[in-house]
């Protein structure tokens, strides 16, 4: 195997290239026409001392509606949301904040719909990847196989509460980078 | 038996630790807990498709895709090479998004208020494909040194970000290309955060005179070798 190309952090500086020049990588992932549910997921991103990170990005991956992916690799390649993008970037200039607006995942291979989440900031050498459950999916959260790997205390990190709202379906997660309330981390 | 699809995945040896203290910015963010390996599932195996469409005609010129009124001062570069996955399988479609710091050494970013000029003709911002041969090219600036506040006397090297995106969302990449012989390599903790030294090599781009074309611009190789190869296991 080759020696692979070691990360090194994003930096403070990476606004003008990741975020301002846009398309592809906006925080929308929906086109007209986009099949299911659109919601939004809102959230912010807080260090170690609590205080909101304000030069984060945050990166989502997930599969459509019908829990598809517009990639080869998915067999179910062919019948994907042509109208839905799969990945959504945002900054956190705003206090820390992000805004996602997307569809509520269908369920992939029996698990229960996610949102597979990455973060990217100064002072992270390599970016974090976690996964967004959905707070309203209490029986298909209680047998999914990844959340089961994760210890019972520290599962509620990655389950996005649903807000009252009048408007679209908005959950929201915050991302804890390190101490009380740490959000669980995966492997990169 | 079954045949099931998996991708390598890092290897710790030749990445930074979260926490790194000489770089002090992480100790505020870098997750303390372990990490919980993640299985391999279709929300990994798979990642966004780029193309042709998604890239301007200029995105790969940084000396010409911000022009007002002349062009951009600073040494004319050509930076190229190949994303290869970690099985040495060339990437082709990869989507890669550069930035950096002028000639002399300022960023465009509103935050960064070091007492160096803008250039009204860069941005450091530029993005390219890679061909059905996992080649990429991008022509810039060579980028100066610029101080941060990390320590006393503090002095980035002479670096372009790289973000990267491969054949799946595993393979997923940020990092930075360093250039050969800069003194202050040795001086700097987040080069220094990998203790590796074959990966760390990895970060530095190579002087290439086949690159370099005559009477324009010096060239430099920089190869970048993704995690995410696919593997297939008997079960």
């Amino acid at each position: 195997m080759l020696t692979q190309t070691p990360s090194q952090t994003v930096g403070p500086f990476f606004y003008d290239a990741l975020i301002a020049l846009g398309k592809p990588f906006v925080p929308t992932l929906v086109r007209d026409g986009a099949q299911g549910q659109r919601i939004l997921i809102v959230g912010t991103v807080l260090d170690g001392d609590g205080v909101p990170v304000p030069d984060a990005m945050i990166e989502i991956w997930q599969a459509d509606t019908n829990g598809y992916h517009n990639h080869p690799a998915d067999p179910n390649y062919a019948k994907a949301d042509p109208n839905f993008s799969g990945l959504g970037r945002c900054d956190t200039v705003n206090e820390g904040c992000f805004e996602f607006q997307t569809v509520k995942p269908g369920r992939v291979e029996g698990q229960a719909p996610h949102v597979n989440v990455r973060v990217f900031s100064r002072g992270m050498l390599i970016h974090a990847n976690t996964r967004m459950y959905f707070g309203d999916e209490a029986a298909a959260n209680a047998d999914d196989a990844v959340l089961s790997l994760v210890p019972m205390d520290r599962r509620d990190t990655l389950i996005a509460t649903l807000l009252p709202s009048n408007g679209l379906p908005t959950y929201r997660f915050n991302l804890v980078l390190k101490g009380k309330g740490e959000t669980v981390f995966f492997t990169p | 038996m079954t045949i099931k699809q998996l991708l390598s995945r890092i290897n710790w040896k030749g990445q930074p630790k979260y926490l790194h203290p000489a770089y002090t910015s992480t100790l505020k963010r870098a997750p303390q807990q372990p990490l919980i390996p993640l299985p391999h599932t279709l929300s990994e195996l798979t990642g966004p498709v780029y193309g042709t469409s998604d890239i301007g005609p200029l995105d790969h010129d940084l000396t010409r895709n911000a022009v007002r009124n002349g062009q951009p001062i600073g040494e004319r570069i050509i930076v190229t090479g190949r994303v290869l996955d970690d099985s040495g399988s060339t990437v082709p479609n990869a989507l890669l998004e550069v930035w950096q710091a002028n000639a002399c050494g300022r960023y465009i970013h509103k935050v960064d208020q070091h007492d160096a000029p803008l250039d009204p003709n860069f941005t450091g911002a530029g993005r390219v494909l890679t061909n059905a041969k996992g080649e990429y090219r991008f022509i810039t600036i060579k980028p100066g040194a610029y101080p941060w506040r990390n320590h006393l006397n503090a002095w980035r090297p002479q670096h372009i970000h790289f973000s990267v995106f491969g054949a799946n969302i595993m393979s997923r990449l940020v990092t930075q290309m360093y250039f050969p012989g800069d003194p202050l390599l040795a001086l700097d903790p987040i080069y220094n955060s990998i203790d590796d030294e074959a990966a760390r090599q990895r970060l530095i781009s190579s002087y290439a005179h086949d690159v370099t074309q005559p009477e324009w611009a010096l060239g430099y190789r920089f190869d970048i070798v993704l995690c995410g190869s696919k593997m297939t296991v008997f079960e």
